[in-house]
């Protein structure tokens, strides 16, 4: 995990360090004296050697500092940041509720009835869900029930917030809906074949049981790594989805500050981005124990 | 000793195989179809100048309206024009090499890098196989394209920056799979009796490994032709994907986006394209798993 952190930092330090153009003349501004830039040079440490500016990127990451934004002069990367968070952190919550919703009810239905219309159905709406680009279907959706309709609103946040975020996380899970459907199908019809659950039919316990205690506690399984990896990649601020629903998040953030070459703000968000991906693996590793006895057993030998 | 070698050989070449192939694409509608449309593709893409009714780049006068809005569908430009008044079904004609050319020059880079790590870390183990895996972690837990994002718009887009892009967000899933695979089949009999006969690694893993990984590649081959189209398409929306004028698939997305409250066919058309281009490789990946599936089990008895 600290390798990780670490290889994130350095690809980071590259990244703001082949920018071409001088970041100096950037904050100056085109107009400004020489002296003027080379003082504002001085003041960003880019006079010094790679080395030293290497040394001290990393301890300024370490301290939680992650600059202060070109584009939006004397606001620090991790305020801007901060207040993007909330947005995103929403959107990628309900985006993941949308992925569980529908991924994993539809799964389970399939499982117990393979090869019936609701399975067809399902395998097929899968199917396309997974074949189709996020950014088209979110501007269909925008066409179709915010435009022609104008059930959704159109367009950026308002309040409640909820009733702005539908749609964007709708398309934002869609995707991980079909595939989470057709992961718990796989994983389910293995189940039902499994010798424990015709002992439980044997035993005389309930279906519904059967479904609760055992079935859904391993379709869950494989589930849990990509909803963690998924709340950590949503968390990193999903562009496309932002910049197409105009939800002033990470994603958004990091789409302008590249357009407009905003170095630490690029930085700052690949480094958030990762970080919460990190952690999201780290927790996904933990959960495993909970759910998993036999991950549990093996941890404590 | 080379019976496996020989069976696989025959398995993949021999007419039986051909016959079973052909049987059960006769049998199975949709994954005739999609082969079906997968080759259609493959020649249009080539043929683009024979197919496509106009010209991709010219901008026609009559594809604009008197008041300058671009023509609808209709019997001159069957597709639409788009806000230039250039012809929409020949810039999906032509889009097609775009998104093709990508996706199977990002696609081959991937299985290449993939394969090689994967049979490597799988087959010589120990600490080789730990410094490859760790490498393969990180590059799983950053937020990949997020980080490539950046990369392009500093230092430009380019079509060869699109397909690296892809190619080294797509190898690491290629590297898991071969590993656990070759894990698995190192310690099949004729492995080990190749090589108490004395063969040495790179003639094991040539002969004996790589025979019974082509399954697996073609599979995930095929399935990453249809990513790439994917991520492909993302990256040209967010317009650093191949550079203008050429035309592709996702920046005709992008531009129409502009206009699709009064020319909704400039989002229609392309993102219809693009899901059933990657719908067809989809299904054309799921058939092969089917197919080889069925042949591997058959090679094991």
């Amino acid at each position: 995990m600290l390798a990780v952190v670490w290889g994130v930092m350095t690809l980071a330090f590259i990244l703001a360090f082949i920018v071409p153009g001088d970041p100096a003349r950037m904050v100056a501004g085109t107009n400004a004296s020489p002296e003027a830039v080379a003082s504002i040079r001085h003041q960003l440490g880019i006079d010094q050697s790679l080395v030293s500016q290497y040394l001290h990127f990393i301890g300024r990451l370490l301290r939680g500092d992650l600059g202060i934004s070109f584009a939006l002069q004397n606001q620090t990367v991790g305020s801007v940041i901060w207040r993007a968070l909330p947005f995103t952190a929403l959107l990628a919550v309900a985006g993941v509720l949308w992925e569980i919703i529908l991924g994993i009810p539809f799964g389970i239905i399939s499982a117990y009835r393979p090869k019936s219309f609701f399975d067809r159905l399902s395998t097929f709406s899968a199917l396309f869900g997974l074949s189709t680009p996020p950014f088209w279907l979110g501007l269909m959706l925008l066409y179709f029930l915010a435009f022609k309709l104008s059930v959704f609103p159109l367009n950026g946040v308002g309040s409640p917030l909820i009733w702005y975020l539908i749609l964007p996380s709708f398309t934002l899970g869609v995707g991980g809906a079909a595939f989470y459907s057709r992961i718990v199908r796989t994983t389910v019809i293995n189940v039902l074949q499994s010798p424990f659950i015709e002992f439980a039919q044997l035993k005389g316990m309930p279906p519904g049981l059967i479904l609760r205690r055992h079935v859904i506690r391993h379709a869950l399984m494989p589930i849990v790594t990509m909803i963690g990896m998924d709340l950590g990649y949503f968390l990193g601020g999903v562009l496309i989805v932002e910049s197409i629903f105009g939800i002033p998040g990470i994603g958004q953030l990091a789409f302008r500050s590249i357009s407009t070459l905003d170095v630490p703000m690029i930085t700052g968000t690949v480094l958030v981005a990762s970080v919460f991906m990190v952690i999201m693996n780290f927790i996904v590793d933990i959960l495993y124990t909970f759910i998993d006895p036999r991950v549990r057993l093996q941890r404590n030998n | 000793m080379n019976d496996h070698f020989e069976e696989i050989e025959t398995s993949l070449d021999s007419p039986s195989f051909r016959t079973r192939a052909w049987k059960s694409l006769k049998a199975d509608k949709v994954a005739f179809t999609s082969v079906v449309v997968v080759l259609l593709l493959i020649i249009i893409a080539i043929c683009a100048p024979w197919f496509a009714p106009k010209q991709p780049l010219y901008q026609y006068p009559d594809g604009l309206s008197d008041i300058g809005a671009p023509q609808g569908p209709g019997r001159n430009f069957l597709l639409g024009a788009d806000q230039n008044g250039r012809d929409v079904l020949s810039r999906l004609i032509f889009g097609a090499r775009v998104s093709l050319t990508v996706g199977v020059v990002a696609t081959a880079l991937a299985s290449i890098i993939g394969v090689t790590i994967g049979a490597i870390s799988g087959y010589m183990g120990g600490w080789v196989e730990s410094i490859l895996m760790r490498l393969t972690d990180i590059v799983l837990s950053f937020p990949i394209l997020l980080f490539c994002i950046a990369l392009i718009a500093v230092t430009g887009p380019s079509t060869k920056n699109v397909v690296l892009v892809i190619a080294f967000a797509y190898w690491t899933y290629l590297a898991r799979i071969i590993r656990s695979q070759v894990l698995s089949l190192k310690e099949r009999e004729f492995i080990i009796a190749a090589r108490s006969l004395g063969l040495t690694t790179p003639q094991i893993i040539r002969r004996h490994i790589i025979p019974h990984l082509i399954p697996t590649i073609i599979v995930y081959s095929t399935l990453g032709v249809a990513t790439s189209i994917l991520i492909e398409a993302s990256l040209s929306f967010l317009g650093i994907g191949v550079p203008l004028p050429q035309p592709s698939w996702g920046e005709m997305i992008s531009e129409g986006q502009k206009y699709f409250q009064s020319a909704p066919w400039l989002l229609i058309a392309p993102g219809v394209t693009i899901i059933f281009a990657v719908l067809a490789f989809n299904l054309m990946g799921d058939w092969l798993t089917d197919l080889f599936d069925a042949s591997s089990t058959g090679v094991k008895r």
